[in-house]
C-alpha cells in the first residue's frame, strides 16, 4: 500500500516538473516536447489493446485523422473543448463499430484490414468533402499555443498510462493476459472474449482520435493526404515494439530513443534518413523482437536462472 | 572519496557551464563570417517529387551560384558567403513546423527559405510570423493569398490561385470557340486531392460565366492508373476539349491512354506534369499542341540562359513552371540583402515595395504576392511556351485544334 502511494506520489510529482519544463525551453524545445509526447501517448494506446491481445494495429492513423479532422471541420463553429469531446464521441463510435465487425478476424487478416481501414476513411472523407463540400482543404485558425497544445498531449498521456495501470490489476487486465495467451482457453473459462477485445479497443481507438485532434490546430492546413499519413502508424507500432508492448512503461522507453533518434537523423542526415530508418526497423525486429524491456529484464535475471519468455507480440510481425 | 569529491565535480561542472554561457553572446557578437540560410524540404515521402523536381534544385543552384560568385553582397559592398543548414520535413506538417522552428531559435539561421506545397506553407507560416522571418511562399497555389498577407504581414504568395489559371484556361477557350475551332462543350476531369478539387471548383464557376457547357465532370481518387472508361465517356459526350486537372502519374498516364483510344479532342489540357522536361523526353513529338498549367516565355534570353545554366550545373532541365519563378525570387532575396543588410525587418519591407531585375525581368509584388505569373502553356516547337495571360509580352499564340495522334506519327 504504501509502495502504491509513493508511486503515486512519484507520477504526480514527474507529471508537474514535466508540465513546468517547457516554460523554461523556447519554441522549439516545446516542439520537440510535443511531438515526443505525442508519439509517447499513441504508442502507449496503441499498446494498450495490441500488447495484451496481440493483434497488431495499423489503424492508428485512421482514428488519428479522424481527431484532427474534426477539429478541421468544427473549429470555426464549436468552443474547443466541445470539438474534443466530439472528435472522442466520433473516435469512439468508429472504433465501436469497427471492432464488432472485425475482431473476430486474427492474426495476419486483422493487420490487413487495420491497414486498409485508414485507407477507407481517408478515401470517405474524400468523398464527402468532393462530393457535397466541394472544398477539399481546411483550415484551422485556433489559437492555441504549443506549450498549450504539450499540456494537453501531456494529460492524456498521464491519462492513459494510469489507464493501463489501472487494467493491469483489475480483472479485465487478467481476462487479457489468458485471451493473449490462448484464446479457447480464455473462451471456455468463461471470458467474454469479444467484449474485452472491444473495450480495449475502443479505449485505445478513442486515446488515439483525441492524440489527432488536440495536435491538428498546430497544422493550420489540413487535407486527407496529410492527415491520414500511413507513417504515423508505422512510428507508432515501432516505437510500441521496441520498447516493449505488453509492459507499462515499455511504449514510453520505446517511443523517447526512438523520437529523439529520428529527429537527430532527419536534422544530420536529411539525404539518407529513409535508408536508416529501414535498417532500424529490420534491426528492432530481429535484435530484440521483445523488446527494450524484455531484454534488459533477460539479461539482468541471466545470472540467476533462465525464465521462460511469452510468446513476443514482435513475433507475428517477423512472420 | 579521492582527491574529486562529488562537491568539487559539481562545482567543475558548474563554472564550465557558466563559462560556456556567457561566452556564447561574445561569439555571436564577433565578426561574422557567413550568411545562414536554412530550410526544411520534403527529401522523402508523398511530397519528395514536387519538391525534388521544382523547388530544391534551384535552391542548390542560387547558393551555387551566390558563393561562386563570393557570397552575398551586402549593402558595404562586402561579401559573405552562405552556409546552407538543411533539414528533410518527411512530407509531414509535424514535422514541418518543428523543422522551422528549429530554424529559427537553434541554428539562428538570418534566413528561411519556404518549404515545398500549399499545405506546408500555410502550417510554417505562423512559425515565420512569430520568429519574423518573411516567408517566400512559391510553391502553394491559394487563391486565399489576399487573406493571407493581411493574417500573416511577412508573408509573400508567388505562385497564384487555382482561379488564374482556370480564368486563364476559359478565356482561351473561349478565344477559339468565338472563332468557331471549338465547340462550347468540354468534358473535365479532375484529382480528389486539395489542388484538383480548388481548380475543378473555380474552372467550373469560370465555364459556365463564359457560356460553356461541362458535358461530363468526374472526380477520380488519387492513384489511379486506368483512364480507359473516363477517356472513352469523354470522347462519347460531344466535347470538343479535355480538361484533366491531374497529378503527374495521372498526366504521363492520361496522355499514353488518349493516344491508345485514338480519341482526338481539338483542345487537350492537363495538369501537373505537362511542364516537366520529362513530359517531352517520354512523349517526343507527341506533346505538340497538348496543353497544360504554367508556361515559360522563351522569347526572353535571360530565362532561356537561366534554363541552359540549370541544365548544365544540375544535369535536369528546369520544369516550365515555378522553378523560373523559385529562381527570380531567390534573385529578389539577394537584392533586398544587397539593398538593405541582413535585418529581416528591412528585409521584408524591401521585398514587399521594391523592385527587382530578375531573370524573369523586372518584378514589382503587389500586396506581396506575385501576379505576373504565366497561368497556361502549350507544347511548341518542342517547348512549353506561355499562353496566358495573352496580352503580355512573351505571351505565344495558342494553336488549335491540337493535331490528331496519327498525324504526330
Amino acid at each position: 500500500m504504501f509502495r502504491t502511494v509513493l508511486a503515486v506520489l512519484f507520477f504526480v510529482g514527474a507529471l508537474a516538473a514535466l508540465a513546468w519544463v517547457p516554460t523554461q525551453f523556447g519554441a522549439y524545445g516545446v516542439g520537440l516536447l510535443l511531438g515526443l509526447t505525442g508519439y509517447v501517448t499513441l504508442a502507449s494506446a496503441w499498446a494498450l489493446f495490441s500488447g495484451p491481445t496481440r493483434y497488431v494495429s495499423l489503424a492508428t492513423v485512421a482514428f488519428f485523422g479522424i481527431g484532427a479532422y474534426t477539429v478541421a471541420v468544427l473549429s470555426e463553429t464549436l468552443p474547443y473543448p466541445v470539438i474534443l469531446l466530439v472528435a472522442a464521441a466520433i473516435g469512439l463510435c468508429v472504433a465501436l463499430v469497427v471492432g464488432l465487425a472485425t475482431l473476430r478476424l486474427a492474426g495476419v487478416y486483422f493487420v490487413i484490414f487495420t491497414f486498409g481501414l485508414a485507407e477507407l476513411v481517408r478515401q470517405l472523407v474524400t468523398w464527402y468533402e468532393v462530393n457535397v463540400t466541394g472544398t477539399l482543404g481546411r483550415y484551422i485558425f485556433l489559437p492555441i499555443s504549443g506549450e498549450q497544445i504539450y499540456w494537453q498531449l501531456l494529460a492524456l498521456a498521464a491519462v492513459t498510462i494510469g489507464i493501463g495501470w489501472a487494467i493491469g490489476r483489475s480483472r479485465i487486465g487478467l481476462a487479457l493476459k489468458v485471451i493473449g495467451d490462448d484464446e479457447v482457453v480464455a473462451a471456455h473459462a468463461g471470458i467474454n472474449i469479444a467484449r474485452v477485445k472491444l473495450t480495449l479497443f475502443a479505449v485505445s481507438a478513442t486515446i488515439i482520435t483525441l492524440v489527432g485532434a488536440i495536435q491538428a490546430p498546430r497544422w493550420t492546413y489540413v487535407e486527407p493526404s496529410i492527415v491520414f499519413n500511413q507513417t504515423i502508424s508505422f512510428l507508432t507500432l515501432i516505437m510500441a515494439l521496441l520498447g516493449g508492448a505488453n509492459r507499462l512503461w515499455g511504449p514510453l522507453l520505446g517511443a523517447i530513443p526512438l523520437f529523439l533518434l529520428f529527429e537527430w537523423l532527419s536534422a544530420n542526415f536529411p539525404n539518407h534518413y529513409s535508408i536508416i530508418l529501414g535498417l532500424l526497423f529490420i534491426a528492432i525486429v530481429f535484435v530484440m523482437p521483445q523488446g527494450v524491456l524484455a531484454m534488459v529484464e533477460k539479461l539482468w535475471k541471466r545470472p540467476a536462472r533462465s525464465v521462460p519468455e511469452n510468446v513476443p507480440v514482435g513475433k507475428e510481425v517477423v512472420q | 572519496m579521492g582527491i574529486y569529491s562529488r562537491r568539487t565535480i559539481m562545482f567543475a561542472l558548474g563554472a564550465v557551464v557558466a563559462a560556456a554561457g556567457a561566452g556564447a553572446p561574445d561569439a555571436a557578437a564577433q565578426e561574422r563570417s557567413s550568411v545562414k540560410i536554412g530550410y526544411a524540404i520534403s527529401k522523402s515521402g508523398a511530397n519528395a517529387g514536387g519538391a525534388g523536381i521544382t523547388t530544391i534544385p534551384n535552391y542548390k543552384l542560387w547558393v551555387k551560384d551566390v558563393n561562386d560568385a563570393g557570397g552575398l553582397e551586402l549593402p558595404d559592398g562586402s561579401r559573405l558567403p552562405i552556409e546552407v543548414v538543411e533539414y528533410d520535413d518527411r512530407s509531414s506538417s509535424e514535422e514541418v513546423v518543428r523543422s522551422i522552428e528549429r530554424l529559427a531559435t537553434q541554428d539562428e539561421v538570418d534566413f528561411i527559405l519556404a518549404p515545398w506545397g500549399t499545405g506546408f506553407n500555410l502550417a510554417a507560416a505562423p512559425i515565420f510570423d512569430r520568429f519574423g522571418y518573411p516567408q517566400l511562399a512559391i510553391s502553394a497555389v491559394t487563391d486565399k493569398a489576399p487573406e493571407f498577407v493581411k493574417r500573416w504581414p511577412r508573408s509573400f504568395w508567388m505562385h497564384g490561385g487555382g482561379s488564374d489559371y482556370t480564368a486563364a484556361l476559359v478565356d482561351i477557350l473561349a478565344g477559339a470557340a468565338d472563332e468557331g475551332t471549338i465547340n462550347r462543350k468540354v468534358a473535365v476531369i479532375s484529382v480528389a486531392e486539395g489542388f484538383g478539387i480548388d481548380l475543378v471548383t473555380a474552372a467550373r464557376a469560370d465555364f459556365e460565366e463564359a457560356d460553356f457547357e461541362i458535358v461530363y465532370d468526374r472526380t477520380y481518387p488519387p492513384g489511379t492508373t486506368d483512364f480507359t472508361p473516363m477517356i472513352n465517356e469523354a470522347a462519347q459526350s460531344g466535347a470538343d476539349s479535355f480538361v484533366a486537372f491531374s497529378y503527374p502519374p495521372d498526366t504521363f498516364a492520361l496522355t499514353q491512354q488518349t493516344q491508345v483510344a485514338d480519341y482526338n479532342p481539338k483542345v487537350l489540357f492537363l495538369g501537373v506534369g505537362t511542364q516537366f522536361p520529362s513530359y517531352l523526353a517520354a512523349n517526343g513529338e507527341k506533346a505538340t499542341g497538348i496543353m497544360g498549367l504554367g508556361g515559360t516565355d522563351v522569347s526572353n534570353p535571360k530565362v532561356m540562359e537561366y534554363r541552359k545554366h540549370h541544365e548544365e550545373v544540375l544535369g535536369a532541365a528546369p520544369d516550365y513552371w515555378g522553378s523560373v519563378v523559385t529562381y527570380a525570387t531567390l534573385q529578389m532575396l539577394q537584392e533586398a540583402i544587397r539593398r538593405v543588410g541582413l535585418d529581416r525587418g528591412d528585409v521584408t519591407e524591401e521585398l514587399a515595395t521594391g523592385t527587382f531585375d530578375t531573370v524573369i525581368g523586372e518584378v514589382k509584388l503587389q500586396d506581396r504576392q506575385f501576379r505576373d505569373m504565366w497561368w497556361a502553356g502549350q507544347w511548341q516547337d518542342g517547348q512549353f511556351v506561355a499562353l496566358a495571360p495573352a496580352d503580355r509580352p512573351g505571351a505565344s499564340k495558342p494553336r488549335l485544334p491540337k493535331q490528331p495522334w496519327a498525324a504526330a506519327n
